[in-house]
């Protein structure tokens, strides 16, 4: 809550602090003024029956009145009826690939004819983008990815991520339709959007055949767009039905994490349950690909035929393939119950050692795209009902980590 | 305020929350970019194993503290993580000893002098060298790992007058594969250090000891429990010399070693490293014992 308190002292420098609401052509608008501000606006749109992220043309390319159905290793698209277009719950991927792309040409190396090396990179960042429609989840996500790449505290950067996170505006909407596959109440990142890391956080309304959006900066650039486009106050009952909302949104989602999931993968190193899982785990990868925060990746070179140039790229790779661990002499982790711990016990316990915070957001993902169900919170409570081998323990109790909505300091008192 | 508004909402616009995280410094660096260095020796040690010196094409030499590694990068073959193992007093002669065992290393191997690589680093924690201050000195090797000890065995021997006894137990194939061999014979000669060699399998005229080199700990010549121990080799040869060190009564918080892991980027971006709760890349690859004796013993972690 710390980051809330600093995100409202942060708000004096000409960002209005209140909430603002926005009709459907008030929607409009702010995409027209982003387009016009020379913004490639990217948002959550229908293809292939399903909601994927991409480059949107207008507010009509939105998923309007569509709702996901999402379970363990379920995925089903509906259309309907209704104004809404943000009635769904996490698209299909997650914002990663706009910041860390899958492929990446790190650099260029030429070799001279006397031998010499000169070497030119990367590729030039993107223009100027505007992430339209982040769900909560997916906005923790971004920043759990800003840990790895772009901590101010750390040795290193990633500069062509820095580059891509600083030049996105992101525009938040709460969740109003949680999925079954959704845990983000648990986890803390969601239903609905916070304040902190998105320029504006929207929640949608349905007003009888009509939707308005609720509208608060969180940035002087949040702060410039919506002072660029009609909008009202919101008014008390819009407040009382924005919390509505995210009442019920956090009291429908049926999964959970328990608040001791990071100790019980720490004391789970050696347990029968990892045998049980790799009967299952196909070691597809589906889970870290889906993920919004795994963020691991290979290098491969590529050499033009005369061997003078040689290129360099990132791309996406998978703690769960055996080439991921290769060191001479053989991979480490060649069973696949190891390579399932290690991708477990790296989202949810390690990550805490490493950068201070889950490496879950809880959006559900990994359920949802594994094609024989596996679902992490099952596991959880699966090895902590079991106990570990070692270490023995009490189970722990699953209860989320977080209860009810995040209460903001000016939210009119219910 | 004559600019036009739309010139200026465009301006606001790019203040975004991120933008307040992001300094100019964050991107003005690419850490994955090498930079070009130029063979200037090429030495032959081991029928497989070989030691290159580097001289930067442009710009100052690499500093660098023992143990620490560098990311060489070969012309259309790829990079690989390969410790420095000169001595740190003189960074301007920046030193790699390499086994060839693979794609990347089999391509180093077939370098010569004039030829440019690209380098990155370094990378990674050093040996604490400062821990042995006022103890005895016991350094163990298994194979190549002599030459990510080599910079610690020089910096040991420049604070020679802090320490106890210092001894150095080496562990090799055969006698055909002793690294580093005069220098090896240059420390054995010295007053002021204890050298053992073994082997696994005794060719020729050795008269040396065979075996593991954990059978050499038992020779002694240093006082277990007022001992800092640096470890370096196969991880399984570690894992034993630990444990048999440990018996000695060497305490477990000064006993280091330097772990290997499949490494694509060196700095906590691939995650490829990963051992546990750490990243080796940058967490290691000196671990104190005490801190990993956990999963060290515990398989495919
Ligand atoms: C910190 C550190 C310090 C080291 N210091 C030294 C040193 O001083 N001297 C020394 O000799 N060695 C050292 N090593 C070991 C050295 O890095 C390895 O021997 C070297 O990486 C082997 O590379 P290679 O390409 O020649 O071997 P290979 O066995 O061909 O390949 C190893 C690498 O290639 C990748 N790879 C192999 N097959 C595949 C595949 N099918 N698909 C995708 N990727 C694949 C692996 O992921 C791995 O990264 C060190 C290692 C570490 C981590
Ligand atoms: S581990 Fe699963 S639920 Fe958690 S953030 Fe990743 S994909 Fe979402
Ligand atoms: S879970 Fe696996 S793929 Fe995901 S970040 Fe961790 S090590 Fe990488
Ligand atoms: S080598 Fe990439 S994270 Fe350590």
């Amino acid at each position: 809550m710390t980051g809330e308190a600093h995100q409202h002292s942060g708000m004096t420098n000409g960002a209005a602090p209140g909430l603002v609401c926005l009709t459907d052509d008030g929607l409009a608008a702010l995409f027209a003024v982003l387009r016009e501000a020379g913004c490639e606006v990217i948002g959550p749109t229908v293809r292939d029956g399903a909601i994927v992220l991409a480059p949107l043309t207008s507010v009509d390319d939105l998923p309007r009145g569509w709702r996901d159905r999402q379970d363990a290793g379920h995925y089903r698209l509906a259309p309907g009826t209704g104004p809404a277009r943000f009635a769904h719950a996490v698209p299909a991927q997650g914002w990663k690939r706009f910041v860390h792309p899958p492929e990446a040409r790190l650099w260029t190396a030429r070799r001279d004819s006397d031998g010499d090396l000169s070497i030119e990179g990367p590729e030039a960042p993107p223009a100027p983008r505007a992430f339209l429609g982040v769900r909560p989840c997916d906005l923790a996500a971004l920043g759990v990815l800003d840990g790895v790449f772009a901590d101010p505290g750390a040795a290193h950067h990633d500069p062509a991520y820095a580059l891509r996170r600083r030049d996105a505006l992101v525009i938040a909407v709460s969740c109003g339709k949680p999925a079954a596959s959704c845990f983000c109440a648990a986890m803390g990142t969601g239903p609905a959007a916070g304040d902190t890391g998105a320029d504006v956080a929207l929640t949608e309304l349905v007003e009888g055949d009509r939707a308005v959006y609720l509208a608060r900066a969180g940035s002087p650039a949040g702060a410039a767009l919506l002072e660029a486009v009609p909008h009202t106050p919101a008014t008390d009952d819009h407040h009382t039905a924005r919390r509505a909302q995210a009442d019920a949104a956090a009291a429908a989602q049926v999964r959970a994490l328990p608040e001791a999931a990071s100790r019980i993968l720490a004391d789970a190193t050696e347990h029968a349950h990892w045998a049980d899982v790799a009967a299952r785990c196909l070691a597809c990868g589906s889970c870290t690909l889906s993920c919004p925060t795994c963020f691991c990746a290979t290098v491969e070179d590529s050499t033009s035929l005369d061997g003078a140039t040689a290129t360099r790229t990132r791309r996406w790779s998978s703690c769960f393939t055996e080439v991921f661990s290769y060191i001479h002499g053989g991979a480490v982790r060649e069973e696949r119950g190891a390579r399932y711990r290690q991708w477990i016990t790296h989202k949810l316990s390690s990550w805490h050692a490493q950068f201070g915070t889950s490496g879950c957001v809880g959006c559900g993902r990994c359920i949802t795209w594994c094609p024989v169900g596996i679902d992490i919170t099952a596991e959880v409570a699966a090895l902590a009902a079991d106990r570990p081998i070692r270490n023995r323990r009490a189970p722990a109790r699953l209860r989320p980590q977080h209860t009810g909505p995040r209460r903001r300091k000016d939210d009119p008192p219910a | 305020m004559d600019t036009a508004p739309g010139a200026d909402l465009a301006a606001r616009l790019t203040q975004t929350a991120a933008a307040a995280r992001v300094p100019a410094s964050m991107t003005a660096l690419d850490p994955m970019r090498p930079r070009p260095f130029r063979i200037e020796r090429w030495q032959r040690d081991l029928s497989d194993t070989f030691t290159i010196d580097l001289a930067p094409l442009e710009g100052s030499p690499l500093t660098f503290r023992p143990g620490q590694f560098n990311m060489l990068y070969i012309h259309g073959a790829g990079e690989v993580p390969i410790s420095i193992s000169g001595d740190p007093e003189r960074p301007e002669r920046l030193i790699h000893t390499t086994r060839a065992v693979g794609q990347v290393t089999n391509a180093m191997k077939a370098l010569r002098v004039g030829d440019v690589i690209g380098v990155r680093g370094p990378f990674g924690t050093p040996w604490p060298v400062e821990a042995a201050d006022g103890h005895d000195v016991v350094i163990v090797a298994g194979g190549i790992g002599l030459a990510p000890l080599r910079p610690l065995i020089h910096a040991v021997l420049a604070r020679r007058g802090r320490l106890g006894n210092v001894v150095l137990l080496y562990g090799a194939r055969t006698p055909e594969d002793i690294l580093y061999r005069k220098q090896v014979s240059a420390w054995r000669g010295r007053f002021d250090m204890t050298v053992h060699v073994t082997v696994d399998r005794a060719t020729g005229r050795w008269s040396g000891p065979v075996g593991m080199v954990t059978k050499l700990i038992a020779r002694g010549g240093f006082d277990a429990r007022d001992t800092a121990a640096y470890v370096c080799g196969p991880e399984i040869m570690m894992r034993h010399v630990a444990q048999a060190l440990l018996d000695r009564g060497v305490a477990a918080e000064r006993l280091f070693l330097s772990m290997e892991r499949n490494m694509k980027c060196a700095i906590g971006f691939c995650g490829h490293c990963q051992w546990g709760p750490d990243f080796v890349c940058k967490d290691g690859p000196v671990f104190r014992y005490d801190r990993v004796a956990t999963r060290l013993a515990q398989s495919e972690v």
